[in-house]
């Protein structure tokens, strides 16, 4: 596992994430944070792991945690069609756009996020967002959940195999199913 | 036009004192009255002229910014690190570093298209002088340059009138770049206003080279009917020389067209082209073929089909001469902005420079003079074709086998990708003889190079990407209508009303590059929706091939399937990058000729108007190039929403609304001039969409205006209802914001929104005549 950009060429960041060692940090973090939201991409439809999509491993993890979901894209069909509804869908650029706002209520109007984890949106969009972020939302926190490794976020996972990230998805859906 | 410069040279003149010799008197400009229409308040503004105009844009549409690069190293200060509120040695802070590159960015394709412009209005007034009359669609086009109009309050009638617009464009381009210096401008939203400025000048520069184009080489002439062209890879005759040209300015390949021509080669020697002049080409020689756009460059070199490559300007790849000699192709640069280095054979004779080309004695040859690329060119074609038989580079499938068993699985070639294209993957399974991976790469490949370079073993992974895909290359056979130019005076006539009262659902533009993130076929998909859907669908550029590249069920391509006419449910085809302006034109035109808006320096007034009446989108999916942000520059500026896919959130910074703020959506009533709640129409000014299925409702979303009547809106509701339904599989949440009275309700879905509304708390509202300009309100009469 490595924690160099998975892009080759982004690597124009001084203030680099933290990269998360064990699944189990990563959900310790977001059990701390008070106001944490999930914000999912188009590639959890695309991706498959284990012979199971993306977006399952999602579901269960978002389920488990009770982590509130922002659909990006068009995912938030994907996501009714496997019943289960999101906490709200938007545009990635409107939600990277709200959490800058140090106003915005957060999706429920009860206040501003203070973690915001992603996972499966286009590899240098994600980048581009969590970029902005970093500039100009210095008090939210950022993760994300993804197997390639983001600079821009406050804690990353380092780059790995289908096959490792899978497994750390399943032991933090598990660590919030045991309640833990 | 409005102004001429008097300059009288006298050689010798004998007065009552005595002997005059070389006077030279320049008396300034004259304002030429023949032009009835009262001028505007800023005509040729200066880069704060409009800056007021800016500001209420960018209060609407805030930037959203996402840096990319944590650092600036513009200056010897530098590297400075400006990481969250740091500001660097000069005092300048990361949102205005950020607008700061958008600024750089619209000035430098701003530059591009005023030098192309330049360029094609200077050779042109060589050839036909500076009296050649303009004609862009004789009695059908009597507003002929509505950009020019609007931002200078010229009215070019002349070649030479066109010259002098060029000055006022090219002094602009020069402030605005001035001001990105260290030490300039400070503040990010003057970085954004001027920014938008350099997208008008931008409009301007382009419309200058398109009707100079149009007019002096008789390109068609806002005809809807302009003719089907041979598209594709396999239109290719390759028992005939090849001369394949790349760029923008069709200057060079008019060189070669008319060589041929004029020794009656025409039919012997295929002329195919890449990117843009592959439209010009083809609006100056329906006979002539569109291989494809920008990406495809490799492809069609390392497949051997070129005999020739002829290089004129803008988005050709740098080391293309390298990629040429592989094939034993020369090369003929044909620009002064891109000489690569080869020695100036302008002035040599032909023949000469034809027998070292040849023989390979020189791998390419820089020619300033086109007649003599013509003639170059067809020689060189002719002669080496049955030498080089189409020589390729690319591997047999056995090599291809052998070669992957190389591949260390390192990855390096995907983390390099811009698409992150699963090439390891494909190399796996072609290492055991599986090719179809590979071949699925094909599309999506956007023909960079990079993961050849990023290989520690050197494959040639591109090569092996176009070999496996290489019975689908070739059996791309599609047609493309000829770029039409501008839309006709009497079209708008007919759609200015059920545009501006929003009885045709919308204006889509799909334009630009092509930097797709999975292929063309979404540019079709996207452009065959609206268009089933009746609104007006308008291509330009690699878009436009992209949307003639795939077919419907009965076999027919877009432009086949639809009319070329500027009218609901028409698909045409404006032409290459610089007719872009032909529909910024359009919006500017209805306007003018159905609102009967004076159209003279007039700039902000018009832009009001366009914003909150004319439905329109533009949709650059692919957009890559410093072009693609200046072209997008000039749609802002006029108020007209311009959505990226998702390659474009490299623009590092968007223009966003924020639908939940209801004190961002209020406008005048001109009528009264009270303030009145609009909603969020349109949401956004520019805005990254990750997928087309996002695409196709945002676009949907994005066409409604202020000024829909009841009728108008009902009908864009239903659109953004159905394809939210169809895509996002539930209603719209946000459907309550664009109802303004019961009556905007689609009947069909009747029941179903008013109990949303009232859910939502909603409360009935006016629809106004709307403006942002308090000059605009006609009080009440007391
Ligand atoms: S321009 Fe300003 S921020 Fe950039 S390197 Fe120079 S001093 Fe630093
Ligand atoms: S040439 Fe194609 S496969 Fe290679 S890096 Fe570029 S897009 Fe990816
Ligand atoms: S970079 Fe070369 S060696 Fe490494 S995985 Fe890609 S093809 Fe194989």
């Amino acid at each position: 596992m490595s924690c160099e950009p998975w892009q080759c060429a982004e690597i124009a960041a001084t203030k680099k994430a933290n990269p998360i060692t064990k699944p189990e940090v990563a959900v310790a973090m977001i059990k701390k944070a008070e106001r944490p939201i999930l914000i999912v991409g188009s590639n959890a439809a695309e991706r498959w792991l284990e012979g199971r999509q993306l977006i399952e491993y999602i579901i269960d993890f978002a389920k488990a945690s009770k982590v509130p979901v922002v659909a990006t894209a068009h995912m938030v069909g994907e996501f009714l069609k496997r019943g289960y509804e999101p906490a709200a869908f938007m545009s990635a650029m409107d939600i990277g756009n709200r959490l800058v706002d140090p106003e915005w209520q957060g999706i429920d109007g009860k206040g501003h996020p203070d973690l915001a984890l992603f996972i499966a949106l286009p590899y240098y969009m994600e980048s581009l967002i969590l970029c902005g972020l970093k500039h100009f939302a210095p008090n939210l926190k950022t993760m994300t959940l993804d197997n390639l490794y983001h600079p821009h976020a406050s804690w990353s996972f380092p780059n790995a195999t289908l096959e490792e990230w899978a497994s750390n998805l399943k032991v933090m859906t598990q660590k919030f199913e045991g309640g833990q | 036009m409005t102004t001429k410069n008097v300059h009288m040279k006298i050689g010798e003149m004998k007065t009552a004192t005595g002997l005059v010799k070389n006077l030279e008197v320049s008396i300034g400009k004259i304002v030429d009255d023949s032009w009835a229409e009262p001028m505007g308040p800023t005509p040729m503004p200066s880069i704060s002229a409009l800056r007021d105009w800016d500001m209420k844009l960018l209060t609407k549409y805030k930037p959203f910014y996402m840096p990319d690069c944590d650092l600036c190293c513009l200056c010897t200060y530098g590297k400075c690190d400006l990481t969250a509120g740091k500001r660097g040695a000069c005092g300048l802070d990361i949102a205005a570093q950020s607008s700061r590159i958008v600024l750089i960015a619209c000035s430098i394709g701003a530059a591009t298209h005023t030098a192309h412009a330049r360029h094609l209005v200077d050779h042109l007034i060589e050839k036909y002088g500076r009296n050649y009359p303009l004609d862009v669609g004789g009695l059908n086009v009597k507003v002929e340059a509505p950009v020019t109009r609007l931002v200078t309050g010229i009215r070019p009638k002349t070649l030479g009138d066109l010259a002098e617009v060029l000055d006022y464009c090219e002094t602009q381009i020069t402030h605005c770049l001035s001001a990105a210096h260290t030490g300039q401008e400070g503040n990010n939203l003057d970085f954004e206003s001027k920014a938008f400025h350099a997208g008008r000048i931008d409009q301007v520069g382009m419309e200058v080279a398109d009707i100079a184009q149009i007019s002096a080489l008789d390109f068609p002439k806002a005809d809807p009917e302009a003719p089907l062209i041979e598209m594709g890879i396999g239109t290719v005759d390759t028992s005939k020389p090849v001369i394949m040209c790349i760029g923008h300015n069709v200057v060079p390949s008019v060189g070669i067209i008319d060589y041929m021509k004029e020794n009656k080669l025409d039919g012997k020697i295929e002329v195919v082209g890449l990117c843009c002049t592959a439209f010009d080409n083809t609006r100056y020689y329906d006979r002539a073929k569109i291989v494809g756009p920008i990406s495809w460059q490799l492809r069609f070199v390392r497949g051997g089909f070129a005999d020739v490559v002829v290089l004129d300007e803008q988005c050709i790849r740098t080391d293309i001469f390298s990629e040429a000699e592989r094939v034993k192709a020369p090369v003929i640069a044909a620009s002064e902005k891109n000489c690569m280095g080869f020695k100036n054979r302008t002035n040599d004779p032909a023949d000469e420079i034809v027998a070292d080309l040849v023989s390979g004695k020189v791998p390419g040859v820089l020619i300033l003079d086109p007649e003599k690329v013509g003639e170059v060119a067809v020689k060189v074609a002719t002669k080496i074709a049955p030498i080089r038989r189409k020589y390729r580079v690319l591997p047999e499938i056995d090599e291809i086998k052998a070669l992957a068993k190389t591949c260390r699985q390192c990855n390096m070639c995907q983390r390099s990708c811009p698409q992150d294209l699963s090439i390891p993957v494909a190399l796996k399974a072609a290492a055991e003889g599986n090719m179809a991976l590979l071949a699925d790469l094909y599309e999506e490949c956007i023909g960079c190079g990079r993961c050849e370079e990023a290989c520690p073993v050197k494959l040639q992974i591109h090569s092996f990407i176009i070999k496996a895909g290489e019975k689908c290359m070739l059996e791309e056979k599609n047609y493309c209508r000829s770029g039409r130019g501008a839309v006709q005076d009497t079209e708008i006539r007919n759609v200015g009303s059920p545009i501006v009262l929003g009885e045709i659902p919308g204006i889509l533009a799909v334009v630009g590059c092509a930097n797709y993130p999975h292929g063309g076929k979404d540019v079709y998909d996207i452009c065959r929706e609206f268009a089933l859907r009746r609104f007006i669908v308008v291509t330009s550029g690699c878009s436009a091939m992209s949307a003639g590249s795939y077919k419907n069920a009965e076999g027919k391509t877009l432009y086949e399937e639809f009319p070329g006419e500027f009218a609901a449910g028409g698909v045409l085809n404006v032409g290459s990058c610089v007719a872009n302006s032909h529909i910024a034109g359009a919006a500017i035109k209805v306007a003018n000729i159905f609102a009967k808006r004076n159209l003279r320096g007039n700039y902000e007034e018009i832009a009001d108007y366009i914003h909150n009446r004319v439905g329109a989108v533009g949709l650059a999916w692919g957009a890559y190039s410093q072009k693609a942000a200046s072209i997008a520059a000039g749609f802002w500026s006029l108020g007209i929403p311009v959505l990226v896919g998702p390659h474009g959130s490299k623009y590092r910074r968007m223009l966003l609304g924020r639908a939940d703020k209801p004190e961002n959506w209020e406008v005048y009533d001109a009528r009264t001039g009270e303030k009145v709640n609009v909603g969020p129409a349109p949401e956004h000014l520019f805005q990254t969409v990750e997928t087309p299925q996002e695409a196709m409702v945002a676009i949907a979303k994005l066409c409604m205006r202020p000024n829909d009547t009841w009728k108008g809106r009902s009908i864009k509701l239903s659109h953004y209802i159905d394809l939210h339904k169809r895509h996002y599989g539930c209603m719209p949440p946000d459907i309550h914001l664009f109802v303004r009275t019961l009556a905007d309700v689609p009947m069909t879905m009747k029941d179903e929104i008013v109990k949303i509304l009232e859910a939502k708390g909603w409360k009935e509202t006016v629809i106004p005549d709307p403006t942002l300009l308090p000059r605009m309100i006609r009080k009440k009469k007391e």
